[in-house]
């Protein structure tokens, strides 16, 4: 199972742990595991079936240009960042050029 | 509208006739009426030197020099430095050190230290600083553009009449 | 990879440009001429903060020589939407709103409206013919200030966010987030010493010498086509198009040469509005900003409250670290906190660190990327401190840097662990560099170091290549050219295909004529786009070997390239030989290339500074200073080396004088270049360069990206070195004649 590191201010929804392990090949399907271990985690990390704004995923330490539909192996390591505006690199992941929604 | 003036000038070696409103400063002559576009604007206050041109053999930012002041006057700017297909040391050694970057500063620059070599064809690095404080550059830290001042300075020397260009 | 030689890559061509930018010839944005051509002028706002009650154009539509008056009323109504336009997702109201305000102006400066005139002159006068009724209202200027409960509100519907979650907080505070990693009360209670200290830095401004302009020209066709200043002609595209309601493939972007950005030309400013004057007039309208508009109208960089609090072992190891960041994000969302929170601790490996960020709206102008955004206010606080520790435990500032230095496998406190990097060699390099060791005499001087990183960006960039019969290829690219990236970009494709950098011609084009390209910026262009460049050149060759095989009768699988020459068993044709015939094997050959690079290297720089400070008047001397910066792989040297001097120098005139002096009323006092002091060349010494090369794995030829790190360690470098020349602690930027007196007061 991959290592998921929740950021500090999601880890209400794992009783405080800031590690945690889930299943899945994309990191779309790490967040259903996710859901299902810890209800209301989704919530908080997609908008319908983006992720949210300003909120990007880095598997093995890279933030990922593809997102939700980057690829997971059992044995990654896959974190959730706080991407604020500005600076290039925190927003690297999620750049598309005319996104909607 | 104001009334436009007629205006006869000496530019780059070339006498030149241009209409101008009183108002326009020599740079918006250079650029909007006789599209020598080289002379930039960076502030028109006279604090950042990109405009700087030679009038008369004196350097003056031409942001804060009148069109019509210019009637008469010889100006040299940075399109007036080459010979025909041939650099002036300074445009080769500001190559040759890599003393631009964006390049928006350059003609002021380039123009400023012609009139430095012209006066002193061998100043001190310091001397140089004092001289180029009035160009703002905001890429190169300047330390790469005094290294191009000391090259040209160095290869005009060297140059049997190098100091007799123009 | 470092033991390989290579041809090309780390050599000194003259850059390909060159020619042009010293005798005048290159076409900057404001340099556009045209038949029809109008003039655009802004209307700005005189207040901070204000309701806007009513708009009267008609007294300047009836000045002669006006065409159109445009206001934020004329916008087509899109609705909001989140919209990703190269710097992270934003509400397209703030884009909007920001370059024509509606309902309320947050800072002054702020656009209002803008007019269409035969002249430059005209447009202004008509400009302030436009009659606003204003109702002011109280505005904040500081982080603290705006944090406060009560604080004026600027936004009425900003509710702060938490990680993704909308609390029902109205506040100023658009963000709140938080790193942390392990157990900081355990580390601080592990701790020999503690210590925790505040600081202050003032706003300050990227500076380019070249102010924004935008040209553009609302075609017959329907087609808008722009030409302009910017970091990244796809960003300026996508935010017109969205802002204007239009698919993207009706505008059309044509990047002019740019006069310098360092981060404050990605946000796009005038086009929009320019769009709407052609719109209007049916004819081709350029708005060229002046440089008081540049400073108070365009994205500064913010200013910032920080406190750090670290705790060491005596031998000096770090048990734990604390930040609070709270950056001044100007009137919209958006200051450059994430970075800060990513880079504050970034040179350490401290195993128990929490870090919380705020991003917070004041009455300033919406701030912009600057250089390593965010991080050179985070260092300031972290290196200063790391300093006093030094000094507390009797260490030498280098060897306690050394001791708790980042390495691979090291993890921030945002939880990602570092890949390969340089931080160890940087400092190894700093240590070992006369300068550290020379001898420094004389009342009042001391010297100081201070330690930097940036992460350095990849994202999208996109490139072709075409054969000439002559031997020389053309290289097409969509990045920016700001400072020698043609060169770079281009000598990395000569580099494959066995040719001289001079055989390449690279060409920066508009949208219509190359793949999308992200912005010049994140120090990604010599990477990204030069990676690009790197697979197009490879995809030449393998079309080559194709031409090459057809010749000799083989399989292109018995086609190998070395030494700039095709080989098989028998057979050898040069680069340049081949190119000529490949009209008769096939005709042309483009190699084509888009990448969207991981492998994103991240780069620290360190820097070494003498000053001299003068206690009658406060005034600090920088006496020699060297810059030492872990590039990766240099491409081109001499323009790694001017990255280096040119970010230094910035790093410079942020540490000792530049800042935004504002009023109680919010407007900036010193808004000229004579009274926003940045460096001259009579203020500096040479500014001496050391390039450390620890090749970035991710990368073909090792590449990391110069351009920003360099600025992050002066500030934090010069303050420590002020306390060793007159014993004061400066706290606060920019260490100002003005603000040094202060503290040597207090002192005496």
């Amino acid at each position: 199972m991959a290592r998921v590191f929740i950021p500090s201010l999601l880890r209400s929804f794992t009783g405080g742990s800031a590690e945690v392990e889930a299943n899945g090949a994309t990191v779309r399907e790490l967040i259903e595991d996710l859901e299902a271990r810890y209800p209301g985690i989704r919530q908080r990390l997609l908008e319908g079936s983006h992720l949210r704004p300003n909120i990007s995923v880095a598997v093995d330490g890279e933030v990922s240009p593809l997102g939700l539909l980057e690829t997971v192996s059992p044995t990654s390591e896959v974190h959730f960042l706080a991407a604020i505006k500005g600076g290039m690199a925190p927003s690297m992941g999620s750049l598309s050029p005319s996104s909607a929604p | 509208m104001q009334k436009k003036m007629h205006v006869t000038a000496t530019i780059n070696g070339e006498v030149q006739e241009f209409l101008c409103e009183p108002r326009q400063s020599l740079l918006e002559c250079l650029r909007d009426i006789l599209h020598l576009t080289g002379t930039k604007e960076g502030c028109n206050d006279g604090n950042c030197g990109s405009c700087t041109v030679l009038m008369d053999g004196r350097l003056v930012t031409s942001c804060l020099v009148l069109g019509p002041e210019a009637s008469g006057a010889e100006i040299v700017t940075v399109e007036g430095l080459a010979r025909g297909r041939e650099l002036h040391p300074l445009q080769k050694a500001f190559l040759e050190q890599a003393a631009l970057q964006c390049g928006v500063c350059t003609p002021g620059f380039l123009v400023a230290a012609k009139a430095l070599l012209d006066r002193e064809p061998q100043p001190s690095e310091q001397r140089i600083r004092w001289w180029l404080a009035n160009n703002l550059c905001r890429c190169t830290g300047y330390d790469k553009i005094v290294r191009a001042v000391q090259q040209a300075a160095a290869e005009l020397a060297a140059t049997q009449g190098g100091m007799n260009r123009l | 990879m470092s033991t390989q030689s290579y041809q090309v890559i780390g050599t000194r061509p003259i850059r390909h440009d060159g020619v042009d930018k010293v005798t005048g010839r290159a076409l900057y944005g404001a340099d556009i001429q045209m038949a029809g051509l109008l003039h655009g002028a802004i209307l700005r706002s005189p207040h901070a903060h204000a309701r806007i009650r009513s708009i009267n154009t008609s007294k300047a539509e009836a000045l002669a020589g006006v065409k159109a008056v445009v206001t934020a009323a004329d916008f087509p109504p899109t609705g909001d939407r989140i919209v990703d336009l190269g710097e992270g997702e934003t509400p397209l109201s703030y884009i909007r709103g920001n370059i024509l305000a509606s309902g309320k102006v947050l800072y002054r400066g702020h656009a209002v409206a803008a007019v269409a005139a035969t002249s430059p002159h005209i447009a202004a006068e008509a400009a302030s013919l436009i009659e606003v009724e204003y109702e002011p209202l109280p505005c904040v200027l500081t982080a603290p200030e705006a944090m406060r409960p009560g604080a004026p509100l600027l936004h009425e519907d900003l509710k702060t966010k938490e990680f993704g979650q909308q609390t029902d907080r109205v506040s100023n505070i658009a963000e709140h987030f938080r790193h942390s990693l392990g157990d900081l009360e355990k580390g601080f209670a592990e701790a020999d010493i503690v210590l925790e200290r505040e600081f202050h830095t003032a706003t300050v401004h990227q500076g380019y010498i070249e102010p924004h302009n935008a040209t553009a020209l609302w075609n017959n066709d329907g087609r808008l086509l722009i030409w302009c200043s910017t970091q990244g002609a796809f960003v300026v595209r996508d935010t017109t198009a969205c802002i204007l309601d239009l698919p993207v493939s009706q505008v059309k972007v044509t990047p002019m040469e740019i006069g310098g950005g360092f981060g404050g030309k990605i946000p796009v400013y005038l086009e929009p509005v320019a769009a709407l004057l052609s719109k209007k007039t049916g004819r081709p309208v350029k708005i060229v900003m002046s440089r008081k508009e540049v400073f108070e109208g365009t994205g500064p960089t913010p200013g910032s409250f920080i406190r750090i609090k670290i705790g060491a072992k005596r031998d000096g190891r770090f048990t734990a670290a604390q930040a609070d960041l709270a950056y001044e994000a100007g009137a919209y969302p958006g200051a450059m906190v994430g970075a800060g929170a990513m880079t504050v601790f970034a040179a350490y490996d401290i195993p128990n660190v929490t870090i919380d960020g705020y991003d917070v709206v004041v009455n300033k102008p919406s701030t912009a990327a600057y250089r390593a955004p965010g991080a050179t206010n985070a260092a300031f606080a972290t290196e200063t401190v790391v300093d006093e520790i030094a000094e507390h435990l009797g260490l030498d500032p280098l060897d306690l840097r050394l001791k708790n230095a980042a390495k691979e496998g090291t993890r921030r406190a945002d939880g990602l662990k570092y890949r390969r990097i340089g931080c160890v060699e940087v400092l190894e390099a700093m240590k070992a560099h006369p300068h550290y060791r020379a001898p420094l005499e004389g009342a009042n001087r001391g010297r100081g170091v201070a330690i930097g990183y940036w992460f350095n960006a990849g994202l999208p960039s996109s490139c072709t290549i075409s054969v000439n019969a002559d031997g020389s290829v053309t290289l097409v690219e969509g990045s920016t050219d700001i400072g020698g990236t043609r060169t770079s970009v281009a000598m990395q494709a000569a580099e494959v295909l066995g040719i001289p950098a001079g055989s390449v011609h690279p060409v920066v084009v508009d949208t219509d004529s190359v793949g999308f390209t992200a912005v010049t910026g994140g120090s990604r262009t010599t990477f990204a786009t030069g990676w690009a460049a790197y697979e197009a050149a490879q995809d030449v060759l393998r079309q080559m070997k194709e031409r090459a095989a057809k010749l000799w009768g083989l399989e292109p699988s018995a086609v190998r390239f070395e030494g700039g020459h095709f080989r098989a068993s028998g057979h050898e044709i040069s680069f340049a030989e081949l190119a000529a015939r490949l009209a008769e094997t096939g005709g042309p050959v483009v190699g084509r290339a888009t990448v969207n690079p991981r492998g994103v290297g991240g780069s620290f720089a360190g820097c070494i500074v003498d000053v001299e400070v003068d206690p009658e008047t406060g005034k600090t001397s920088i006496l020699r200073f060297t810059s030492i910066q872990d590039a990766g792989r240099a491409i081109h040297p001499s323009y790694v080396e001017g990255q280096m001097q040119g970010g230094s120098v910035q790093g410079i005139g942020w540490a000792l004088n530049e800042e935004y002096f504002m009023g109680p009323d919010g407007e900036m006092r010193n808004s000229s270049l004579l009274d926003y002091r940045m460096p001259t060349a009579l203020d500096l010494p040479m500014i001496d360069t050391q390039i450390v090369e620890v090749p970035n794995p991710g990368h073909p030829f090792g590449v990391r990206g110069v351009g920003e790190a360099n600025i992050v360690p002066p500030p934090a470098a010069i303050a420590n070195a002020i306390y060793r020349a007159v014993g004061v602690r400066m706290r606060r930027l920019p260490m100002s004649p003005p603000n040094l007196m202060q503290e040597l007061w207090k002192k005496s």
